[in-house]
C-alpha cells in the first residue's frame, strides 16, 4: 500500500498510521463483519445457553432466587402436560398453518390481479402497504372494537345481511379463527409484495408459448406460472411462517394474559411469555422455549430442503 | 428514426394477431376486466375499511360509539385526542418511541452495513447465518436472560437496554437487506477505484457507500418501522420513563371499562406517523420487503 500512496509527511506517526491502514485493509473482511457478529452472538449465545441451563433447574419467583438442578424434570412435566402445553402446540400449529394457507392463496390471487398494469395501480399499492406497516398492538385494539359483540361493526354488518350476531373474540371456539383473520388482514399484503416481485421477474416467454399452444388461463397458471414461481412461494412461506409461529402482539393485545380466560388463543409464544413474566416460572418456561425453538428450526429446515428441491 | 422504424416493423404482425384474438372473444375479456375491477375494489375495501373505522371511532364520543345509528353520521369531537395527548402524556411516549427507533436504527446501520458488505463480497454465508439466526429465535427465550442480567446491572427501565434490544431486531434486517443490495452492485467500480490508487477500505467509503444510499434508506426505514411497532421487548424492558407507544396503548385496556374513543385515538396516534412515513417512502419499503425474495 505504501508504494501506491507515497506519504508526504515523514516520521513515526505517519508510519504508524500507514501501518494501521495497511493492516486494516488486509483484515477488512473480519474487521467489517466482526462487530455485528459479536453483538448478535453475545446477545444470542449467552441467553440461549442460559435458557438451556434454566430449563434444567426449578428456578421460579425472582430471577435472583436460588434454584436447584432438577435434570430433565421440567421437560417431563411439559411433555406430559395435556392441559396447557399440548393444546398450545396445537393452537400454534393451526394458527400458523391456516393463516399461512389463507395468506399464500389470497396473496397469490391478489398478486395475479395486480400483475399486469392498470389505471389506479398507485392507489391499490398504497392500500396494500397500510396494513403492513400498522402497529400490531394498535391493529389488535382496532379489531377489538370492530369485533365487539355488542357495539362492533362486524355484527352490524352481519345484521344487515340477516345473520345473527357472533361472539367473535369472546367466543371460546371463535376466538382463534378471529385472530387468524386479523393475521391474514395484516400480513397478506406482505405475501402479495413478495409474490408480485417474483411474477415481475418472470420472463414472458413460457407463458406466451403456452398461450400459442392454446392453453387456457387456468392451465397456464397451474402448469407454467406456478412451477416457475415455486422458489418465490417458498421464500414467502419461510418468511411468513417464522413470524406466524412467533405471533404474540395481536394475541396478547386482544386476549391478554394466558390467551384469554379459557386459554382460547394461547399459542406456545404466549404460553412461554406468561410462564416467564406473568407467573415467573422460569425453569418451566425455559423448557417450553427450548422445545418451541426446536419446532421452529425443524420446520425451517424442512422448508429449506423443499426450496432446494424446487430450485433444481 | 431508422432505429425506431426497424423496431416497429417486426411487431406489426404481432399486433394484428392480438387484434384477431380480441375480436374472437370480446365477451370473455370484457367479463374478465369487470371481474378484475370488482375484485380490486373488494381487496382495497377489505384492507382500508377497518383502518377507516378506527379513524371514525377516534372522533366519536363514547355514547356515539355505542349507537349503531351513528355509525357514519355523527358530530365529530376532538375530545379523545385532547384526552390522550394531554392527560395521558402521550407526547412523552411519542418521544420515547421515536428516540428508541431512531438511535437503534442508526447504530444498527453503523454495525450492519460494513458487516453486510464483507459478507457479500467475501461470500461469508455461514457468518451471515449467525446474524440471521437472530430473526428466527423467539424473543421470549432471550428476554428472560436479558431481564436477569440487565436487572442485576440496574439497567431495566433505561433507554440503553431498550435500544440494545431493538438493535437486535434491526441488525439482522439491515444485514439481510444490505447483503442483497451489495450482491447486486457491480464489482467493477470498486476494482477500477483500486486501480486508481484507493485502498480497498477507501474504495468502500468513497465509491460503494455513496452508491448504496438507496439500499441504506430501504434498510433504515424498515428497521425504524419494526422498532416503532415492537411490543414485546418494550413490554418487559421499559420502565415508566421509557415506555413506548405500543406499551402505552396496551396499558389503556387494563382499566375496568374500556374508553373506546380514547383507545381508538391512541391507536390512531401510533399508526398515523408510521403510515405517513410509509406513504412517502413506498418504493423503499416494497424493495426492502421483497429483498432477496426472487433470487431463488
Amino acid at each position: 500500500m505504501s508504494v501506491l500512496t507515497p506519504s508526504r509527511t515523514s516520521g513515526r506517526t505517519a508510519n504508524a498510521q500507514e501501518n494501521f491502514s495497511a493492516w486494516a485493509n488486509r483484515h477488512r473482511k473480519w474487521l467489517f463483519a466482526a462487530p455485528a457478529m459479536i453483538f448478535v452472538g453475545v446477545l444470542i449465545i449467552f441467553p440461549l445457553a442460559w435458557t438451556l441451563y434454566l430449563s434444567l433447574t426449578d428456578s421460579q419467583g425472582s430471577v435472583r432466587a436460588a434454584s436447584d438442578f432438577v435434570g430433565l424434570e421440567n421437560y417431563l412435566t411439559v411433555l406430559t402436560d395435556t392441559e396447557r402445553f399440548w393444546p398450545a402446540v396445537g393452537r400454534t400449529m393451526s394458527f400458523t398453518l391456516v393463516a399461512l394457507a389463507c395468506e399464500i392463496i389470497l396473496g397469490m390471487a391478489i398478486a395475479l390481479l395486480l400483475w399486469r398494469p392498470f389505471r389506479g395501480e398507485k392507489w391499490v399499492r398504497v392500500a396494500i402497504l397500510l396494513p403492513l406497516v400498522a402497529t400490531p398492538v394498535a391493529v389488535g385494539m382496532m379489531w377489538r372494537l370492530i369485533f365487539d359483540p355488542n357495539i362492533g361493526f362486524a355484527n352490524q354488518l352481519l345484521g344487515l345481511l340477516g345473520i345473527p350476531p357472533q361472539p367473535w373474540l369472546s367466543g371460546q371456539d371463535s376466538a382463534l379463527p378471529t385472530t387468524i383473520f386479523m393475521d391474514v388482514w395484516q400480513w397478506t399484503p406482505m405475501v402479495v409484495l413478495i409474490l408480485l416481485a417474483g411474477l415481475t421477474a418472470l420472463s414472458d416467454e413460457p407463458d406466451e408459448a403456452a398461450r400459442m399452444d392454446g392453453a387456457t388461463a387456468l392451465q397456464r397458471f397451474f402448469y407454467v406460472t406456478l412451477p416457475l414461481m415455486m422458489p418465490t412461494v417458498i421464500v414467502a412461506i419461510l418468511l411468513r411462517g417464522i413470524d406466524a409461529l412467533k405471533t404474540f402482539d395481536i394475541l396478547y393485545a386482544t386476549k391478554g394474559k394466558g390467551g384469554g380466560s379459557f386459554h382460547e388463543v394461547e399459542t406456545l409464544n404466549v404460553y412461554a411469555y406468561g410462564l416467564s413474566f406473568d407467573y415467573n416460572q422460569y425453569g418451566l418456561s425455559s423448557a417450553v422455549l427450548i422445545l418451541f425453538f426446536m419446532i421452529i428450526i425443524g420446520s425451517m429446515w424442512l422448508l429449506t430442503m423443499r426450496k432446494k428441491a424446487a430450485s433444481k | 428514426m431508422t432505429l425506431l422504424h426497424e423496431n416497429t416493423e417486426p411487431q406489426a404482425p404481432v399486433r394484428q394477431r392480438q387484434a384477431a384474438t380480441r375480436r374472437r372473444k370480446p365477451l370473455r375479456s370484457r367479463a374478465y376486466k369487470t371481474f378484475r375491477v370488482v375484485a380490486l375494489i373488494t381487496v382495497v375495501l377489505f384492507l382500508i375499511a377497518p383502518l377507516f373505522w378506527m379513524l371514525l371511532a377516534s372522533f366519536k364520543t363514547n355514547v356515539d360509539i355505542y349507537d349503531a345509528g351513528k355509525s357514519f353520521l355523527f358530530t365529530p369531537t376532538g375530545e379523545n385526542y385532547a384526552n390522550v395527548l394531554q392527560r395521558n402524556n402521550y407526547f412523552v411516549f411519542i418521544f420515547n418511541s421515536f428516540w428508541v427507533a431512531f438511535v437503534s436504527t442508526a447504530l444498527s446501520l453503523v454495525l450492519g452495513v460494513p458487516a453486510a458488505y464483507a459478507m457479500s463480497r467475501f461470500t461469508m454465508h455461514r457468518s451471515a447465518l449467525v446474524v440471521l439466526m437472530a430473526r428466527v429465535i423467539p424473543g421470549v427465550s432471550l428476554l428472560v436472560p436479558w431481564y436477569y442480567v440487565f436487572s442485576n446491572l440496574k439497567m431495566v427501565g433505561g433507554f440503553e437496554v431498550l435500544i440494545l434490544s431493538h438493535m437486535f431486531v434491526a441488525l439482522p434486517l439491515i444485514v439481510y437487506i444490505m447483503m442483497s443490495y451489495f450482491d447486486s452492485l457491480p464489482l467493477e467500480l470498486e476494482e477500477s477505484a483500486q486501480v486508481d490508487g484507493l485502498t480497498p477500505i477507501g474504495a468502500f467509503r468513497r465509491i460503494t457507500l455513496p452508491l448504496s444510499v438507496a439500499g441504506m434508506a430501504t434498510a433504515g426505514i424498515l428497521s425504524f418501522i419494526f422498532s416503532w411497532n415492537n411490543f414485546m421487548f418494550a413490554l418487559v424492558l421499559s420502565g415508566s420513563k421509557t415506555k413506548t407507544l405500543p406499551v402505552a396503548i396496551f396499558d389503556f385496556v387494563s382499566y375496568a371499562s374500556i374508553d373506546w374513543g380514547g383507545l381508538m385515538a391512541a391507536a390512531t396516534v401510533v399508526t398515523i406517523p408510521i403510515m405517513i412515513i410509509a406513504l412517502f417512502t413506498q418504493k423503499y419499503i416494497v424493495s426492502g420487503m421483497t429483498a432477496g425474495a426472487t433470487k431463488g
